[in-house]
């Protein structure tokens, strides 16, 4: 939203492409867009710009230079640009553990975003787990949608939080944020050292086994919302053949990827949230339009909250342990229900690929991807076209609805 | 963006909604997406290649576990796609 309107701003015709039903990105998902201050404030100028919005619109595909593909529904478009700006967020890493494809084991991210899609979470007992800051995030709106959240377990160690409690003191934004997400948490249990082991429930979850602080332990709930902190959504940037650099597309300081036409802004850049996502957001915006002046004004904000990405990684790192969780017959590969022990046989994302068709289901290894990417040091040879599922009838039949666009920023997961 | 109206600083009241998922009435508020109606009604999205029940994952499109029948095409990502009048899901199966 923050590049499409800078560049909106500085005199393009601009068009934003969203997978998600409305606008606002994850964070902003649902009625979020009207009521948090920021959300507004960009909704609003977004609006004033006259970009023109198309949600529910899944880029699956780059048949040429300067050309995307997307389908919205049954409907398949072929959108032109000059520049690209990709902000494609992250997604959360799962972790195979017996019992995690349950009804009612989600993401945390997950819970949250059924939450805001109209899910009804009232008295709901819910039990968080994994890693990350995302984590608190949810258990303090969950908390104000009047679920019982019952404990939120954090596998990392005390030591490693106080550390990353002692760098957060650098930034004042971050310690706001962290004193009033204090207050939203009430009380919460909140437990370093500690994982789940198993979900159980005969059809959908009726209780979860942590392991804590060296013991079993026992809790009955309704929800189990667990995600082990994200990962980037590269896949565009990868079809479009942006450089990667340790996982994430690499930009200059205007947000340029290798390519001169393509800029990226937000998670698959750095995982740094939201404040930073903005900051790059608006250079890449400002920056495409070739409004460099403007973009330059923000580099320095955009620098003090690029530190605090890397911090965030070096914290949650998984511990190994987390490795040993999946059982001879836990499920990894979701889509085509492939089982620890048939993967554990193979040395490669490859080998095990042609073998058991992991990560060849609709999902493509975004879920599957990253597990196992922990589990055995796989990583996925290279991303193919169409990225997401698409019909047949779609990748046959393009042309005769096309929309033309000077600048296009495409968001929402892909 | 939607026919929500606002009363208030907490209190929504939204247009009310009404689909039918395995062709039981599900009544949701506007804005709410197919997943959520499909866990209301208490049935899981999908059965995997292995016949194992399945519900919503991710919550954002990625994971494909939420994929249900709406108006007679299959395959579509409940958790992103928003309840409208009428709709017929299937799901579960």
């Amino acid at each position: 939203m923050a590049a499409a309107t800078c560049a909106a701003e500085s005199g393009l015709h601009v068009g934003m492409v969203d997978d998600n039903p409305g606008i606002g990105g994850q964070i902003w998902r649902g009625d979020t867009i009207n009521s948090a201050t920021e959300a507004k404030h960009w909704a609003q100028r977004l609006g004033a710009a006259k970009v023109d919005v198309a949600c529910g619109t899944r880029v699956f595909g780059h048949p040429g230079t300067g050309i995307l593909l997307a389908e919205r529904g049954n409907d398949v478009y072929e959108l032109k640009y000059r520049k690209l700006v990709l902000a494609t967020g992250a997604r959360e890493r799962f972790l195979p553990f017996p019992g995690w494809t349950l009804l009612n084991v989600m993401g945390a991210g997950g819970l949250q975003a059924l939450v805001k899609s109209g899910l009804p979470i009232e008295g709901k007992r819910v039990v968080i787990a994994g890693t990350g800051p995302l984590l608190l995030a949810v258990a303090a709106y969950l908390r104000h949608h009047q679920a019982n959240v019952l404990m939120v377990c954090e596998q990392q160690s005390w030591t490693s939080l106080v550390r990353f409690g002692v760098e957060l003191l650098r930034q004042p934004q971050k310690i706001r944020q962290a004193i009033s997400l204090q207050g939203a948490l009430g009380g919460i249990p909140f437990v370093p050292n500690c994982w789940p082991i198993e979900a159980m429930g005969r059809d959908s979850l009726e209780r979860v086994v942590i392991r804590r602080n060296g013991k079993t332990e026992t809790i009955v709930c309704d929800y189990l919302a667990c995600g082990f902190h994200l990962v980037p959504n590269t896949e565009i940037a990868e079809l479009l053949a942006c450089e990667i650099r340790n996982g994430y597309v690499h930009v200059d300081e205007f947000q340029q990827t290798s390519r001169a036409d393509v800029f990226c802004a937000g998670e698959p850049t750095g995982i740094g949230g939201l404040d930073l996502s903005i900051a790059e957001g608006q250079i890449a915006g400002y920056a495409a339009a070739g409004n460099k002046s403007a973009a330059k004004m923000l580099c320095k904000t955009r620098g003090k909250m690029k530190r605090f990405a890397g911090v965030l990684d070096n914290t949650f790192t998984l511990r190994p342990e987390l490795r040993s969780l999946p059982s001879q017959t836990t499920i990894v590969c979701r889509c085509e229900d492939v089982d620890y022990s048939r993967l554990s046989r193979h040395t490669s994302w490859r080998a095990a690929k042609l073998d058991t068709r992991c990560g060849m289901g609709p999902c493509q290894g975004r879920v599957c991807g990253p597990a196992t990417r922990f589990l055995f040091g796989w990583s996925p040879d290279s991303v193919r076209p169409p990225i997401f599922p698409t019909s047949l009838a779609n990748l046959g039949a393009l042309s005769s609805q096309s929309i033309t666009e000077h600048c296009e920023v495409t968001g929402g997961c892909a | 963006m939607s026919a929500t109206s606002r009363f208030g600083s907490d209190t929504l009241v939204a247009e009310q909604i009404t689909v039918t998922v395995n062709g039981i009435l599900v009544v949701v508020a506007d804005g709410t997406t197919v997943a959520v109606a499909v866990l209301l009604q208490g049935t899981s999205c999908r059965r995997s290649v292995s016949g194992q029940p399945r519900g919503p994952l991710c919550g954002m499109g990625i994971c494909f576990e939420c994929r249900v029948e709406i108006n007679g095409t299959p395959h579509c990502r409940s958790c992103q796609i928003v309840c409208e009048s009428g709709m017929e899901i299937r799901a579960g199966e």
